[in-house]
């Protein structure tokens, strides 16, 4: 084992090492969320997570946009592969140690490089979409600042590792047909990096081994840099996406949970001859407030979300200009949940810093302009479900502050005393059977 | 429809030592909106044409708690649905149709875990299935080869996975069916759910049932369909909105069904 061997051993190390303490972080902070049972009907919730995780389902509601994900989808799952030689070569010092697959080889190697060239292809268009045709959902106000460099970086991160990667196959491929002892592998003329080795003709021996050592430098580096920039990225989809569907809500769309912390009370009020429990050592909460009111899933959900736009381009009262965004809820849990995480770092507890998810993150006023509809649930790609968070949140906003609109109000004290959401009698119910 | 349909109160049913097939559950809308009433009147006039028993709780019925749930009432909601389940228990319900999807979902998916368990069914589904054992025919009716969209009501369709029911019904009158671009998973909500119908939009640029009608009059139809109350009051006022009310009808699915009834 040499030097840089070495060196590598210690980069990958110090790469894994950092990626587990802050992938270990994220999974406290989401355990930080209320307690909720997924764990019934596991073969639906396989069959589920095989079809709309694995599969895809959900995107292909829109086929172009799903064509070109499923490139870099199916690209960087695949060329994982690749990744795998890079650290055994990296470590031992082999050279393209998988080439003892024989004539297979070369074969995985130009599919790779096809797949490279549809990723490379597929985030040309994205960063198209993003900055220069600027679909609507991609450019929204929620998106100003870190969130949309963010997804840019991503992109150019993408294209700069298959680029290396087209670079190392085209040195390395000159290297070969130079004679070179070390780069002894035969892998042919690939589909990309072929065309490219034309370029390198008049180029020196030495020039050719740093351009192909520095690829491939670049390509393992750039991985590990990826990895551990995931943990601060929306990008972190591409694993989470998988629990997320797994631990889906089963139920029909239309069903909201009851809450069991309620239902004991309204036992009591309905029949006051009931022996009350004994009152709880926390007082009971109606709803939430803080992202640690939500449950775990609702803040699984948070991380998950990859802030594509598909629920709020869907959102009835988004479309027509109100401030809701199904999108928006969705990165406040997120950049909540991370404060209180950040702070219980630094000691303190969650709530001590005086904020909370709302008001300081969603206003009533988003809340106030849903109108319930899971057009948000059914677009999300990858089963997030804002519109439980809005429910939970106006929960509180009702059953604690009691700070309903007005119209709200009346509404609820129609209900109450005259068993209909209307200024009606309710001794009229039945007087349509008499009309004409 | 000149004959006149008793309509006999489960109390009734009771006193006679009887009970019916079905429940009908009218709901709010249906009971005290004078356009939703004409639906009410339609739903009876298609179970007493297919000859099925049914009762209503009359003054007994009260809110689901639907609104007050979405609202963010959980307190009041469990009070109305605990004190409706004591009432369909008393009476021994198996089986309610619903005239509202709201209602519908509420019955259906909320009420079991409170100890209410009934089979719910939505009128369109009911009528379906009425269709379907022949237990009502079809004849003529003024909708032959005119031009209706349906629109989803979310609590019918996202809610519940039910959009079939309500276009067979439809096919059944020959009409020309056709889907708006958003429709079914995708369709457009008319503003009203989520407690919406009883408070004013927050700001924006637009209400949502103009949005939706927009889309709905682009295709230049004969009538709108729809199944829930709420959605016809939110249709109905944006068909008005653009001064459309007297060449696009909005009506509900039973009443598109009873004017095609064979006497």
């Amino acid at each position: 084992m040499g030097i840089p061997n070495l060196i590598f051993v210690v980069v990958f190390l110090a790469a894994c090492i950092l990626f587990w303490r802050n992938a270990s972080k994220i999974s406290r902070n989401i355990k930080l969320g209320m307690p909720l049972d997924r764990s019934d009907r596991k073969g639906e919730r396989w069959r589920l997570m095989t079809l709309v995780a694995f599969g895809q389902k959900k995107m292909f509601s829109r086929p172009w946009p799903a064509l070109l994900h499923f490139f870099v989808y199916a690209g960087f799952v695949i060329i994982n592969i690749e990744v795998a030689e890079i650290v055994i070569d990296g470590i031992f010092g082999t050279h393209r140690v998988l080439s003892v697959a024989g004539g297979l080889y070369p074969l995985m190697l130009a599919s790779f490089e096809v797949l490279a060239f549809l990723v490379t292809a597929g985030c040309v268009i994205f960063l198209i979409r993003r900055n220069i045709t600027k679909v609507k959902r991609l450019v929204m106000k929620e998106l100003d600042g870190w969130p949309k460099t963010d997804a840019n970086l991503i992109l150019i991160m993408e294209i700069s590792l298959m680029t290396a990667f087209f670079f190392m196959n085209a040195a390395d491929r000159s290297l070969f047909i130079s004679g070179h002892p070390h780069y002894n592998v035969d892998i042919g003329f690939m589909p990309v990096s072929g065309y490219l080795a034309g370029f390198f003709s008049g180029w020196e021996s030495s020039q050719l081994v740093f351009l192909e050592r520095f690829c491939w430098w670049f390509h393992i580096i750039g991985i590990l840099a990826f990895l551990n920039y995931l943990v601060v990225s929306k990008h972190l989809h591409i694993i989470l996406a998988f629990p997320n569907v797994f631990f889906s809500r089963l139920e029909p769309k239309g069903k909201f949970d009851n809450l069991e912390s309620v239902t004991g009370e309204v036992k009591l009020m309905l029949d006051p001859t009931l022996t009350p429990p004994p009152a709880p050592e926390t007082p009971l909460k109606f709803g939430a407030r803080d992202a640690t009111d939500l449950s775990w899933k609702q803040l699984l959900d948070a991380y998950t979300c990859t802030e594509c736009g598909r629920c709020t381009s869907e959102c009835p009262a988004n479309i027509t200009g109100k401030k809701l965004s199904p999108r928006k809820i969705m990165m406040d849990t997120r950049d909540r949940i991370d404060e209180i995480g950040k702070n219980l770092d630094k000691g303190k507890k969650p709530g001590e810093d005086g904020k909370a998810l709302l008001n300081d993150y969603i206003s009533p006023e988003e809340l106030w302009a849903c109108t319930s509809c899971n057009a948000c649930v059914q677009a999300c790609p990858v089963n997030i479900d804002p519109l439980s968070i809005i429910m939970d949140l106006r929960r509180y906003l009702v059953m604690e502050q009691s700070a309903a609109p007005n119209e709200i109000n009346l509404m609820l004290t129609n209900i109450e005393n005259n068993h209909v959401p209307w200024q009606f009698s309710p001794a009229d119910r039945l007087n349509w059977a008499q009309e004409k | 429809m000149s004959e006149t349909i008793t309509i006999k109160s489960m109390a009734e049913w009771q006193a006679e030592g009887k009970s019916p097939e079905v429940l009908f559950w009218v709901g709010c809308a249906g009971s005290f909106d004078d356009r939703a009433k004409r639906i009410t009147r339609s739903i009876t006039t298609i179970l007493h044409h297919a000859g099925i028993s049914f009762g209503v709780l009359g003054t007994e019925e009260a809110c689901t708690g639907d609104p007050a749930k979405r609202a963010g009432n959980e307190f009041l909601f469990q009070m109305m649905a605990m004190t409706n389940i004591s009432v369909l228990n008393g009476y021994n319900i198996k089986k309610i149709v619903t005239g509202c999807p709201h209602c519908f979902n509420t019955l259906k998916n909320e009420y079991p875990g409170l100890g209410g368990n009934y089979e719910v069914l939505h009128h369109t589904e009911f009528i379906k299935n009425l269709l379907d054992e022949g237990r009502i025919k079809i004849e003529g009716g003024d909708f032959k080869g005119k031009k209706i969209v349906f629109h989803d009501p979310c609590y019918l369709g996202r809610g519940n996975g039910i959009y079939e029911a309500p276009r067979k019904v439809i096919e059944v009158l020959d009409a020309d069916l056709t889907e708006l671009k958003r429709s079914r998973e995708k369709g457009l909500c008319c503003g009203a759910g989520g407690a919406q119908m009883f408070k004013e939009a927050e700001p924006g640029n637009k209400e949502v049932n103009i949005e939706r009608s927009e889309e709905i009059l682009a295709e230049n139809p004969a009538v709108v369909a729809t199944g829930c109350p709420f959605c016809m009051t939110m249709m109905t006022d944006g068909v008005k909105h653009f001064n459309k009310e007297s060449e696009v009808k909005v009506l509900d699915v039973a009443e598109l069904l009873v004017n095609s009834l064979k006497k």
